[in-house]
């Protein structure tokens, strides 16, 4: 393929060794920006949105990149297919879609019929014709994908958006989606958004027959409500292709990244959560063991 | 042609008309694909020992490490009278024979160097015989004597400023696997037999040095092998003639181990490949109703225990190199044939199974020959044991058999050796990180200022360019190899004159082939610092003297470890340049030379001695363990940086590529099957690349921080690890050592 015609996404990190990201063994993409501030993001440091609306669009390797097409604050290099940026204190790669999942099958030795590969964020959904791009690489090869999405952007009423969203969905085997509070005013307030488009795509992923696995971080006194879990319960049954539901209990490993931003953490103090507390969120979300 | 009724069953013909295990095993094993259910817990009597034995080691432990010394006998194979982990519980020890008369005392081996021996005692509080003094001093000489003797001072400045160090003059060179099958399957009067033609055929009457020497050797090797006998005898078994079933099969093998650790106080003192073979004999005894599946793993059981208490004397620098009392009674399982059929059989999930019945254990350094084509149900039962006791490393038998056949074992913690037809020279390491900062220095060391290496004139400039560096780091590795292959040539000289190993050499082919093993120190270390010269920019920092002593590297540079082809292919061309330095030198009895790039825990004190580094190392910190990534430098995950190492040839170091991962539990899967089966992944799909070896160790850096602070707590008497190609008891590392085993990366996603 034409690099200047291959789309581009701002990547923040790699991690060939992923393996509580999806079934099996995970190479697994952690792109760089998000809108959500969840109080409890441990990669706060992946929010910072590149100002590149237009990564679909940008020449890569056809150097020299003009740095203010890409960042206000930023530098860039050209280095082959990829370019090192920097933007306030977020490092991130800008990769073509060829050359990551080129990177990504280095590992298909690994996967066997038990793994593939795994986009996360930030939030995929911010740069769908890159993830589309990879996820269609991976399918011509039989890869297994998954989408590990927060589905804040999902927007049902856009059918620009919608077009892109069903071409990303043809080629996802499954999406791993957060449920981070049922009650769109708690939502907000852990989040700064409302869950109305969470839940849309909860629904329309069920319409269409594809397979989720449901998530739920657990913070003691903030995520764990009795009656929020109960109702989050019933919403889960609504849907008609749940897989798997987890309880991911709330961790602490995530606070030097918010100093280290500047960022203040609203958390401090919190406790992770008990085993009794997990299990007992466990049980209320009818997990079963 | 040998004979014998205790054969009956046994299919093939070619192993009885000549010395030939390999070809009885092919004949005669039954290849199984089954799952781990069949396994059978510990006995009684089992439990009993087990439970004696770890009282023992408690008691070992509180006296500082060493429970007891002879001081006054030298170790033969007949010097002591029988000795049982204990007297009353005697009659339930399925295996007997210890290397002294009581369990865990140590011996007095002399003849590797006397003063060694007896400042092995000293340091214990011993006193060693002034009479033994007198006839090794004044009397008689030692391997140490004579490699210092012999010695240039070129190489003892080398040696002294640890630009070449762990060198085997001072004790046991190790590293030889006699076939102790042999014992088992044909009785010591046959091999005499055998080695008294070998006698016979040995020259045409013309007496050049060669034949005067393997005559010798040969005449030692019998008697080595009527001294076996003799052992046994006091034991009550007579080993003259083939075992008759499987309990005397396991006894008789292990005589032949015994004679060779009474004897010899080599590094490594590997069992080898003995598996396949004594399942073999078990499952005749089962076929025949003669034994049940609870006395054979009984017999396996008692083995192992009686591997996990060889013990040598060490003196305290010994012990900092080779940390936690390694023997190295390494062991094989698995591992597949060259007509394709799968070597694993029962006896294989026994082996791992004494892991459960007796817990986890650094000995016998237990070694499964890994191919993703072995039946799943094997490589899942050996990746729960990896997961549950962190005790077993695997190494790929897909690069090892096309080179070594089918029936090798491992001499030492992961090198190759065809059983029973080779013996190897164990050369320890040269320091290539050191190495490249005499390059910068013109051969002069900076920690001692002294003129060490040929004095070629230091780079001056302010900032180092790759070229420059590259063309005098090639000059000094030519230096380096030359001296360090000349070195070892004298000390293996020694060690056959002084220290010969008849015993092990007896259950070798006379006519034997001889690898000459050589090894790298400070592999990540060097690959990063050239790429950072390549790649970033260096500005050296001078002294006083004008001597380089440290490096300010701006900008990013790619590092080894993060499946990078930059920094990766920096790594292939350095093992390259190494090994064909080393290949253009003539070595010790026409032996062919290998490399390793494996540090065992010296790379603490390797580390110790070198300066900062153009890769950011600071002076004296470790260097990272045999071909592991540097120590931070893994960027993107577990499988990134195996994929760097599984870059590197084996075909290139023969003598093996150490790895060594840890794994955080939690990050390895929500369930136990799901862990299983992703380790097992993880491990084909790294040896699937040709990679050479990975210890696994499964366990979060919280439990080494307990285990450090709290050594007293009962669940870590036995917590074992997997360090640069062996295992120890992590409380039995030095404080230093712990420290560092924590720093490695522990691979934990979240």
């Amino acid at each position: 393929m034409n690099q200047k015609t291959s789309v581009v996404g701002a990547v923040h990190s790699l991690e060939s060794f992923g393996l509580v990201d999806g079934p099996g063994v995970r190479f697994v993409i952690f792109l760089q920006g998000c809108r959500m501030r969840c109080r409890y993001c441990h990669n706060p440091e992946t929010w910072m949105i590149p100002s590149l609306d237009h990564v679909d669009a940008l020449p890569v390797a056809s150097s020299p990149v003009d740095p203010d097409s890409i960042t206000q604050s930023g530098s860039l290099t050209a280095v082959g297919e990829k370019t090192q940026g920097r933007l306030a204190k977020c490092t991130f790669t800008l990769w073509t879609a060829e050359a990551l999942f080129k990177r990504a099958y280095r590992y298909h030795n690994y996967w066997k019929n038990n793994g593939g590969i795994t986009i996360s964020g930030g939030e995929p959904l911010l740069q769908m014709p890159f993830v589309t791009s990879i996820f269609q690489q991976a399918h011509s090869k039989g890869i297994h994908t998954t989408l590990d999405t927060a589905g804040q952007p999902f927007a049902p009423d856009d059918p620009a958006f919608m077009e892109k969203f069903d071409r990303l969905m043809a080629v996802t085997d499954l999406f791993m989606l957060d449920l981070k509070e049922i009650d769109p005013d708690c939502h907000k307030a852990l989040t700064g958004w409302s869950n109305q488009s969470i839940l849309a795509m909860a629904s329309y992923l069920s319409d269409h027959g594809k397979l989720m696995w449901i998530r739920r971080v657990l913070v003691p006194g903030l995520t764990d409500d009795e009656d929020d879990l109960v109702r989050t319960r019933q919403f889960i049954d609504s849907l008609q292709t749940v897989d798997r539901v987890e309880v991911l209990p709330y961790h602490t490993l995530g606070i030097t990244k918010w100093q280290a931003l500047g960022l203040s953490y609203s958390l401090d103090g919190v406790p992770v959560p008990t085993d009794q507390q997990v299990e007992k969120a466990e049980r209320l979300l009818g997990i079963r063991k | 042609m040998f004979s014998s009724d205790d054969w009956s069953g046994f299919e093939g013909r070619l192993w009885k008309e000549e010395i030939n295990v390999r070809d009885f095993i092919q004949k005669n094993y039954k290849p199984y694909d089954g799952d781990a259910s069949f396994l059978a817990g510990p006995t009684e009597a089992t439990d009993k020992l087990w439970g004696r034995l770890q009282q023992l080691q408690k008691e070992e432990r509180a006296k500082g490490g060493v429970l007891d010394m002879d001081t006054d006998i030298v170790s033969t194979i007949t010097s002591h009278k029988p000795g049982y982990i204990d007297d009353t519980l005697k009659d339930l020890e399925k295996v007997v024979g210890l290397q002294t008369d009581k369990p865990l005392k140590r011996a007095f081996m002399p003849f590797g160097g006397i003063r060694m021996a007896e400042e092995a005692c000293t340091t214990n509080g011993y006193t060693p015989s002034p009479e033994l003094h007198k006839i090794f001093t004044e009397y008689g000489r030692t391997h140490n004597d004579g490699v210092f003797d012999a010695y240039t001072p070129e190489m003892k400045k080398a040696r002294h400023n640890k630009i070449i160090t762990g060198l085997p003059d001072t004790y046991g060179r190790g590293r030889i696997v006699g076939d102790y099958r042999r014992v088992a399957l044909y009785g010591i009067d046959n091999l005499i037999a055998e080695k008294q033609k070998d006698f016979a055929n040995c020259g045409d009457g013309t007496m050049t040095d060669d034949v005067i020497r393997l005559r010798e050797e040969i005449s030692m090797q019998i008697r080595a092998l009527k001294q076996m006998k003799v052992m046994a005898a006091s034991y009550g078994f007579d080993i003259s003639k083939p075992a008759k079933n499987a309990k005397e099969a396991v006894q008789w093998l292990y005589f032949g181990y015994l004679a060779a650790i009474k004897t010899q106080n080599g590094a490594a003192m590997s069992i080898g490949r003995i598996s396949t073979f004594l399942d073999i004999y078990i499952q005749r005894d089962l076929d025949k109703g003669t034994l049940t599946e609870s006395e054979a793993q009984e017999l396996i059981d008692h083995l192992c225990m009686k591997l996990r208490m060889v013990k040598f004397a060490r003196i305290p620098s010994y012990q900092q190199l080779f940390s936690g009392d390694p023997v190295w009674a390494t062991l094989e399982v698995a591992g597949k044939g060259t007509d394709g059929r799968s070597m694993v059989t029962k006896n294989d999930f026994r082996f791992l199974h004494t892991l459960e019945n007796m817990g986890p254990s650094p000995e016998p350094n237990l070694t499964v020959l890994f191919s993703s084509s072995l039946p799943q149900a094997f490589r899942d039962y050996a990746a729960k044991i990896s997961i549950n006791t962190s005790s077993i490393q695997y190494e790929n038998d897909d690069v090892m058999r096309p080179i070594w056949g089918d029936d090798y074992s491992i001499c030492c913690c992961v090198s190759a050796t065809q059983t029973g037809k080779e013996m190897q020279f164990f050369g320890a390491r040269a320091n290539l990180a050191k190495c490249l900062l005499y390059a910068i220095n013109g051969g002069v060391d900076a920690r001692t200022g002294e003129q060490v290496g040929p004095e070629y004139r230091p780079i001056t400039s302010e900032y180092l360019d790759y070229d420059e560096v590259i063309a005098k780091y090639d000059r000094m590795m030519d230096w380096l190899a030359g001296l360090y292959v000349n070195t070892l040539n004298l000390i293996q000289y020694m060690h056959d004159k002084y220290y010969y190993e008849a015993a092990e050499m007896a259950l070798i082919d006379t006519n034997v082939r001889r690898t000459f093993a050589t090894g790298i120190a400070g592999f990540s270390h060097v690959v990063d610092s050239l790429s950072a010269i390549k790649y970033a920019k260096v500005k050296v920092i001078r002294d006083e003297r004008g001597l380089a002593v440290d490096y300010q590297t701006e900008g990013d540079f790619p590092r080894y470890g993060n499946d990078d082809d930059r920094a990766d292919d920096i790594a292939v061309e350095l093992l390259h340049t190494f090994i064909t330095k080393i290949r253009r030198h003539h070595t010790y009895r026409n032996s062919e030379p290998t490399t390793s790039i494996l540090t065992i825990t010296s790379n603490v004190v390797y580390g110790k001695a070198t300066g900062n580094m153009p890769d950011g190392r600071r002076a004296g910190a470790p260097l990272s363990p045999g071909a592991n990534p540097s120590y931070g430098a893994e960027k993107n995950g577990l499988l990134a940086s195996l994929n760097s190492t599984a870059k590197l040839p084996y075909e290139w170091a023969l003598d093996g590529i150490s790895n060594t991962q840890t794994i955080n539990p939690d990050a390895l899967g929500h369930t136990e099957d799901e862990r299983v089966n992703n380790l097992v992944q993880v491990l084909d799909g790294y040896f699937d690349q040709s990679a050479h070896h990975l210890n696994v160790n499964v366990f979060g850096k919280e439990k080494l921080y307990d285990a450090m602070e709290h050594p007293e707590k009962e669940e870590y008497a036995n917590f074992t690890i997997r360090v640069s190609g062996y295992a120890v008891k992590f409380i039995d590392l030095t404080r230093e050592q712990q420290l560092d085993v924590i720093a490695r990366t522990c691979h934990a996603v979240l």
